[in-house]
């Protein structure tokens, strides 16, 4: 049985299992499934600096943070518990795109030539960490949701508005990867 | 008297009376995408039920490598169909749900109804979809990711994750300057 969650799991199964936090969420409590309000919350709860964005009752919503430090928890025990002794499969085309783009490790769920501490105050750690995070950020909020309040919650309910969100941002992440990492990848090495 | 104040494409929000015009607070972020929208009160001790669903979730997360910046990678190169398979089947799973709470009215455990919000559409739905889109791409992360990679000893993430409290700080800031 270990064995069998030890490997990685597939896709069909995960899908299931993210899918039924949308009901979970419903029904244990009345909440509407989304993860980036926590950063709202957040910013709510430590740095509010009276702007009317910031100004409600957090309080009323720290179920999310709740949730949020349970991913977290989750995360923890999925890889140091849990964790498939084999190294990832990256799809071969995609790891000889990186290769050339200079990536060399593809041993771990991210690559150490970037993800690593050594990286932060170089190129590297201000546009995958400081301007990549920012975006994640900020256009989060502006759009009014991510993957979860809208590509999961929003198409749940049949929102329109969700599936031009989506649109948008699968949009952005294939302008991203395919016109603009080459000349970033380029820059920061 | 509580008077309440529209602000453009904001909640309403209410003026405290014994602070004045300048000051008001919004009694609740309707326009967040995951309210809370239960009556009874909770305690610290019931809000551990999200925290467990969280951790089954951040689980997931790591199982099925959707932290992984590879995957991400692969999902925007067309390269594998992992990730339109785990996105498509939740999206199923949760329409799916959706319909059944709707059409057998399912109640939650504390007996109320179950509120959904209908989304209305505004142009920072494309603006802001397609800046997150691109930082999705670099950090290989939406939101849910970022903790789940912190958790799974990814520490330097600890940065992505200041920065994207910092986006949506600056975002909080200029929200009326944008366009909507």
């Amino acid at each position: 049985m270990l064995e069998l969650i030890r490997h990685p799991w597939h896709w069909s199964i995960a899908g299931f299992l993210i899918g039924l936090t949308v009901p979970a969420l419903l029904l244990i409590g009345n909440k509407s499934f989304g993860i980036s309000s926590s950063l709202r919350h957040i910013c709510a709860a430590c740095i509010p600096a009276n702007i009317p964005f910031f100004k409600y009752d957090w309080k009323k919503e720290v179920w999310n943070l709740f949730f949020v430090a349970g991913i977290m928890i989750g995360g923890f025990i999925g890889n140091y518990f849990l964790s498939n002794p084999e190294a990832i499969v990256v799809a071969p085309h995609t790891q000889e795109t990186l290769q050339q783009l200079g990536v060399k490790d593809f041993s771990g769920l991210m690559p150490v030539d970037i993800f690593s501490f050594d990286n932060l105050l170089t190129a590297k750690g201000l546009v995958f960490f400081v301007i990549g995070g920012f975006m994640v950020g900020f256009g989060t909020r502006y759009a009014g949701g991510c993957t979860s309040g809208h590509s999961i919650m929003g198409l749940s309910n049949l929102q329109w508005p969700s599936l031009v969100a989506t649109i948008s941002f699968m949009v952005g992440g294939f302008a991203m990867t395919q016109l603009l990492l080459p000349y970033i990848m380029h820059w920061v090495n | 008297m509580e008077k309440s104040v529209k602000i453009p494409h904001a909640d309403e929000f209410v003026i405290l009376p014994e602070k004045g015009e300048k000051s008001y607070v919004n009694p609740h972020p309707v326009e967040c995408e995951a309210p809370n929208e239960q009556v009874k009160k909770e305690t610290i001790f019931s809000n551990l039920k999200y925290l467990i669903v969280g951790v089954t979730f951040g689980i997931v997360f790591v199982k099925a490598e959707i932290v992984s910046w590879f995957r991400i990678q692969e999902m925007f190169r067309l390269d594998s169909f992992h990730m339109y398979g785990v996105i498509g089947t939740a999206v199923v799973t949760g329409m799916v749900s959706v319909l059944l709470i709707k059409r057998l009215n399912i109640k939650t455990l504390q007996g109320e109804k179950v509120q959904f919000h209908p989304k209305t559409f505004n142009k920072g739905q494309i603006f802001g979809g397609l800046i997150f889109g691109l930082g999705w791409a670099i950090t290989g992360a939406c939101p849910g990711p970022l903790f789940a990679q912190i958790g799974a000893g990814f520490v330097v993430v600890i940065v992505t994750l200041l920065s994207a409290i910092a986006g949506t700080w600056v975002y909080g800031l200029l929200r009326e300057k944008l366009p909507h």
